[in-house]
C-alpha cells in the first residue's frame, strides 16, 4: 500500500515546459516533502500525482497499478489543501463523513470513524460546528480529519501549515509527525519552507523549475548537498559561499560554508572582518560580516549571547572539514 | 468613508437625507394612500393626506370587476415561468463558463451580453409575425419564452459571477473525496450557490414583472399581464384616481418588497460587474 | 482545474444558452433586414417587391425623422444628466454618516421597482391632469394657473417621470463605488491639507469616473428603448416621438413595414456603436 512511482512525467502548459521529465519513487510509509522556491512545480507535481492535473507524457503507478489515466476520486489518495477547502454548508462531522458517503461505507462504520478520528484530533466537541465558527488551527484538523477516515493509499499535503501564524504552524508540526508515526501510510508534503521540510520528512525532494536537484535524508542534503542550489536552499541562515581567491586556494570554482561551522576570535583567524548588522536572539547570535574576500556580508552562527557589535573588527576560521566545494557547473566536488 | 463626526453634521445628514428620500418616495407613498379614499376624496383640493375616512371600496371594485386575478396570474406565471426557464439554461451554461473556461469564454459572455442591447423596436414585427403564424400572440406561453431570452444573458452572466466565487479547491477535494461530477454538483455545488441562485431569480422575476414592451405589444386579452392591464388605464371612463390607485398599489407591492432584498443583486445583475 | 473529460461535458451544457441567444439574434434581425428592402405594407397591398434602399433614404428623409432624433436626444440627454448629477449628489448625501440610512435608501431605491405604465399613469394623472392633480393643487395654492403639463411641457413631463425612475439605478451605482473608494486616500488628502471643493475634484470624480461611465453607458442603452413611458402618456405626440416610438409606429400602428424596419435597423446600429464602448469596459474587468 501507499508506493507510488513517476516515471518520465512530464506536465506542460501549453508551449510552456513547467515539469521536464522526472523520475521519483517514493516507497510505503515513507514521509517525503516535496520542497522548493515559489513557482518549481512542487504543488504542480503534487496535484499530477492527485489527479487534479493531467500529465502531458509520462505514467504513474500506485501500488504497482498505472494510475495516469484515472480520475482523482479513483485514485484512492488523501489531500489536505492549503486553503483547507472544507464545504461551509456542512457542518464538521458531514465534512469528515463525505468522503465515506461517497465510498458508500455503511453508515455505523462512518460514525465510528467519525468518533475516533474526532478523539484523535480533538474535534469531540466541534463535530456539529459549521467551519465558519471554527478557528484555522480548528480547520486545520477537520480537513486531516476528513482525509484520514477513508484508507487512503497516501495522504497528499499542500502547505498545509502557511495559513497558521508562527506557534499554531510548530504545534501542528508535530501533530503532522506524530499522526504520520501512528497510521504508518505514506504522506507527500509540499511545503516552501525548509525547516519543516527538514524536521517532518523521511525523504525530500528539493525542486527547482521542475527539475529534481536532490532527493535524501534531511542530514544527507544537510551534509552532502549535490549543488550550490541545494547548499543554499538547505539550512537557515543560508550557507555562505565564496567564490575567487579563497575558493581558489581549495581547488575549486566556488566553497561553501554554514554559518553555524564558522568560529569568531577578536585576536586572530583566517579571514578578518568587520561587523555589519548583528542580531542577537539570546540563544544565538547572528552576525553579518564585511571584508570577506569573495562573500559580502558572510554570516556567523554563534551560540549564547557573544559581545559584539556594530563596527568591531572580528577575526573567523572556518572549520576545514566542514567546507563545501563546489566546481564550474555548480556541482559538488567530492 | 466612517468617520467620527460632530452630531451635528450628522444631524444635518439625516435631515436631508430622509427629506430627498421622502421626497423621492412621496409618489408611491401617495398611490398606497389615495387607493384607500374614494374617488372624491382622492381629487379633493386641498389635497388630503392621512385623514380622511379610509375604505376598502377600491380594491373590491377593481378585483372584482376587472377581473384583476387573471392578470395578477399572468405576470405571476410570466415572470416566474421566464426566470426558471432561463435559470433551467443557464445554470449549465454558466457552470461551464466558470469551471471549465476556455479561450473563448470571456468573448462569449460579452457576445450573450450584447444580445441584450439589441433594441426591442429592431425586431418587433419578425417577433409579431413569428407569433402570428405560430399562433403565439396573446398567449402566456410565447411572451414567457420572449422574456425568458431577453433576460437570459442578464441570468447567465449573474450566475456565472456567483459560480466564478466558489473556491474551485472545494470542488477538487470533493473530486478526491471520490464524488462524480453528479455528487460533486448534487452535494457541493448546489448548496453553495443556492444563494447565488436565489438572488438571481429575485432580480430576474422582478425585472420580467415590468417588462412593459412586449408585454403590451404582444397581448391583449387573455394573456395580457399587470403591465397592460394598468396601461388600459390609461384612457380611462369617468373617475378613477381612487381606482388606478389600488390597481397600482397592488400591481407594485409585491415587487417593490423583493426590490428592497435586492439592490446589491441589482448592482451585480444591471451593470455587468463592472462596478463593484 | 480543467481535463479533458470536463471540457466536452461543458461544451454541451453551454450550448443550448448560446444556440437560443444565436437563434433570438439572428433570425428577427435577419427578417427585418429583409424587410428593410422591400416595400411592405401588410393592410394596403401586402408585398410588393423590392426596393433597395428606398426605405433607408425615405426614413431620414422623412418630415418626421429629424424631430424624432431631437425628441430622443432631448429626452435621453435630459435624463441622463439630471440622474447622474443628481445621482452624484444623492450617492454622496447617503455615504454620510446619519441615522436610518437604511431604511433612507429603501425609500430612494424604490421608484426603480415601479412598473412603468404605474409610474408613468401615476405622474400623468395624480400629479400632472391640470384639473385633478397635485401639481394643478399646488399651482392654484399660489395663485398660478396649472400647467397643462403633458400638452403644454411634454418633453419635460416625460424627462421627470423617466428621471424618477431611473435616480435610484444611478444612485446605487454610484453609492457602491463611493463605498469602495478607501478611506485612507480621502485621509492622507485631507493630511495634505486639501479642502472638501479639491477632495471632490481631484480624487471622489476621478474614482467615480468609471462608475459615471458604465451608468452614462448603459442608461443611454435603456432609454434609448423607451416606450411604455410614451405609450401611456402623449402617445408620441406634443413632440414626445422618439425615435424608438416612430419606427414602433411605422412598424405596429401604420403598417408600413419595410419603412419601419430601415428605422429599425438604424436603431439597431446605434445600440451597437454604443454596446461597443460598454463591452470594452466590462471586458476590462473580465480579465481583471
Amino acid at each position: 500500500m501507499g508506493r507510488i512511482q513517476l516515471k518520465q512525467v512530464k506536465k506542460a502548459f501549453g508551449d510552456v515546459v513547467v515539469i521536464p521529465p522526472l523520475d521519483l519513487e517514493i516507497n510505503d510509509g515513507e514521509f517525503v516533502v516535496f520542497v522548493g522556491p515559489s513557482g518549481c512545480g512542487k504543488s504542480t507535481l503534487l496535484r499530477l500525482i492527485a489527479g487534479l492535473e493531467d500529465t502531458t507524457a509520462g505514467n504513474i503507478e500506485i501500488d504497482g497499478q498505472d494510475a495516469t489515466g484515472l480520475p482523482p476520486a479513483k485514485r484512492g489518495l488523501a489531500m489536505v489543501f492549503q486553503s483547507y477547502a472544507l464545504y461551509p454548508h456542512m457542518t464538521v462531522r458531514k465534512n469528515i463523513a463525505f468522503p465515506m458517503k461517497m465510498a458508500k461505507m455503511p453508515q455505523e462504520e462512518q460514525d465510528k470513524r467519525i468518533a475516533s478520528a474526532a478523539a484523535a484530533l480533538n474535534l469531540t466537541d466541534y463535530l456539529d460546528r459549521r467551519p465558519g465558527q471554527l478557528s484555522g488551527g480548528q480547520r486545520q484538523r477537520v480537513a486531516i480529519g476528513r482525509a484520514i477516515v477513508r484508507e487512503s493509499a497516501a495522504f497528499l499535503f499542500d502547505e498545509p501549515l502557511s495559513n497558521l501564524d508562527a506557534a499554531l504552524r510548530v504545534g501542528m508540526r508535530m501533530e503532522i509527525s506524530e499522526l504520520h508515526k501512528k497510521l504508518d501510510t505514506t504522506m507527500i508534503y509540499v511545503t516552501h519552507d525548509q525547516v519543516e521540510a527538514m524536521t517532518m520528512a523521511d525523504k525530500i525532494v528539493v525542486l527547482q523549475a521542475g527539475v529534481i536537484e536532490q532527493v535524501g535524508s534531511p542530514l544527507e542534503l544537510y551534509r552532502a548537498p549535490r549543488n550550490k542550489f541545494v547548499a543554499g536552499f538547505i539550512g537557515s541562515p543560508k550557507m555562505n559561499l565564496l567564490d575567487g581567491a579563497e575558493a581558489a586556494k581549495h581547488n575549486a570554482e566556488t566553497i561553501g560554508i554554514r554559518p553555524e561551522h564558522i568560529s569568531m576570535s577578536k585576536t586572530e583567524g583566517t579571514w578578518q572582518g568587520t561587523v555589519g548588522v548583528a542580531e542577537h536572539l539570546g540563544s544565538d547570535t547572528f552576525m553579518h560580516i564585511h571584508g570577506i574576500p569573495g562573500c559580502d556580508p558572510l554570516t556567523v552562527r554563534a551560540g549564547g549571547e557573544v559581545d559584539v557589535k556594530h563596527g568591531d573588527s572580528v577575526f573567523l576560521t572556518p572549520q576545514p572539514e566542514q567546507i563545501h566545494r563546489f566546481d564550474k557547473k555548480g556541482l559538488r566536488i567530492a | 468613508m466612517a468617520r467620527a463626526v460632530t452630531n451635528n453634521r450628522k444631524i444635518l445628514n439625516t435631515a436631508a437625507a430622509w427629506t430627498i428620500g421622502l421626497l423621492i418616495f412621496f409618489p408611491i407613498l401617495w398611490t398606497i394612500l389615495t387607493s384607500f379614499k374614494t374617488e372624491a376624496t382622492a381629487i379633493a383640493d386641498p389635497p388630503v393626506f392621512l385623514f380622511f375616512d379610509w375604505t376598502l371600496e377600491n380594491y373590491s371594485t377593481v378585483m372584482d370587476r376587472s377581473n384583476y386575478g387573471r392578470f395578477l396570474w399572468n405576470s405571476i406565471f410570466i415572470a416566474g415561468g421566464s426566470t426558471i426557464l432561463g435559470l433551467i439554461i443557464a445554470i449549465p451554461a454558466a457552470w461551464s463558463m466558470a469551471f471549465v473556461p476556455s479561450k473563448r469564454t470571456k468573448d462569449i459572455l460579452l457576445w450573450m451580453l450584447s444580445t441584450k442591447m439589441l433594441p426591442a423596436v429592431g425586431v418587433l414585427y419578425p417577433i409579431y409575425l413569428i407569433f402570428i403564424k405560430l399562433g403565439l400572440l396573446d398567449t402566456k406561453f410565447g411572451l414567457t419564452i420572449v422574456l425568458m431570452l431577453i433576460n437570459l444573458p442578464i441570468i447567465v452572466w449573474m450566475l456565472y459571477t456567483y459560480f466564478r466565487e466558489i473556491p474551485g479547491e472545494i470542488l477538487e477535494a470533493a473530486r478526491m473525496d471520490g464524488a462524480t461530477l453528479k455528487d460533486e454538483v448534487l452535494y457541493v455545488l448546489t448548496p453553495m450557490a443556492v444563494p447565488g441562485i436565489a438572488s438571481t431569480l429575485l432580480l430576474n422575476f422582478i425585472l420580467a414583472w415590468n417588462e412593459a414592451f412586449w408585454t403590451l405589444n404582444l397581448t391583449a386579452a387573455k394573456a395580457a399581464p399587470l403591465t397592460a392591464f394598468i396601461a388600459s388605464y390609461s384612457s380611462p371612463e369617468g373617475l378613477f384616481y381612487a381606482k388606478l390607485s389600488a390597481a397600482s398599489t397592488m400591481a407594485i407591492a409585491p415587487i417593490l418588497i423583493m426590490g428592497w432584498f435586492s439592490q446589491k443583486q441589482l448592482v451585480r445583475g444591471l451593470t455587468f460587474g463592472a462596478v463593484k | 482545474m480543467a481535463t479533458q473529460s470536463s471540457r466536452t461535458a461543458a461544451r454541451f451544457m453551454l450550448a443550448p444558452a448560446v444556440v437560443l441567444l444565436l437563434g433570438w439574434m439572428l433570425v428577427p434581425l435577419t427578417m427585418t433586414l429583409y424587410f428593410s428592402f422591400k416595400r411592405y405594407l401588410p393592410l394596403r397591398g401586402g408585398d410588393q417587391g423590392w426596393i433597395g434602399f428606398e426605405n433607408y433614404v425615405s426614413f431620414v428623409t422623412s418630415s418626421a425623422f429629424w424631430p424624432s432624433v431631437m425628441a430622443t436626444l432631448i429626452i435621453v440627454g435630459g435624463v441622463l444628466v439630471i440622474t447622474i448629477v443628481f445621482g452624484v449628489m444623492l450617492a454622496m448625501l447617503l455615504d454620510q454618516p446619519m441615522w436610518g440610512q437604511g431604511i433612507v435608501r429603501i425609500l430612494v431605491i424604490a421608484p426603480f421597482f415601479v412598473m412603468p405604465t404605474v409610474s408613468a399613469l401615476v405622474w400623468k394623472n395624480m400629479f400632472m391632469d391640470p384639473v385633478n392633480g397635485l401639481f394643478a393643487h399646488l399651482w392654484k395654492f399660489f395663485g398660478a394657473a396649472p400647467v397643462e403639463w403633458l400638452s403644454q411641457a411634454s418633453m419635460t413631463s416625460i424627462i421627470m417621470i423617466v428621471s424618477w425612475q431611473w435616480l435610484p439605478f444611478a444612485t446605487l451605482i454610484l453609492l457602491t463605488a463611493i463605498q469602495s473608494l478607501s478611506s485612507e486616500q480621502l485621509e492622507a488628502s485631507e493630511m495634505d491639507g486639501a479642502p472638501f471643493i479639491s477632495r471632490f475634484i481631484y480624487i471622489i470624480l476621478p474614482h467615480l469616473g468609471r462608475a459615471i461611465t458604465i451608468v452614462l453607458l448603459i442608461q443611454t442603452i435603456f432609454l434609448l428603448g423607451i416606450f411604455a413611458e410614451i405609450f401611456v402618456t402623449t402617445q408620441g405626440s406634443f413632440g414626445t416621438r422618439t425615435l424608438t416610438y416612430l419606427i414602433y409606429q411605422r412598424v405596429l400602428e401604420s403598417q408600413n413595414v419595410g419603412l419601419g424596419s430601415a428605422g429599425g435597423i438604424y436603431a439597431v446600429i446605434l445600440a451597437n456603436i454604443i454596446a461597443i464602448f460598454l463591452m470594452r469596459i466590462v471586458g476590462k474587468n473580465l480579465d481583471a
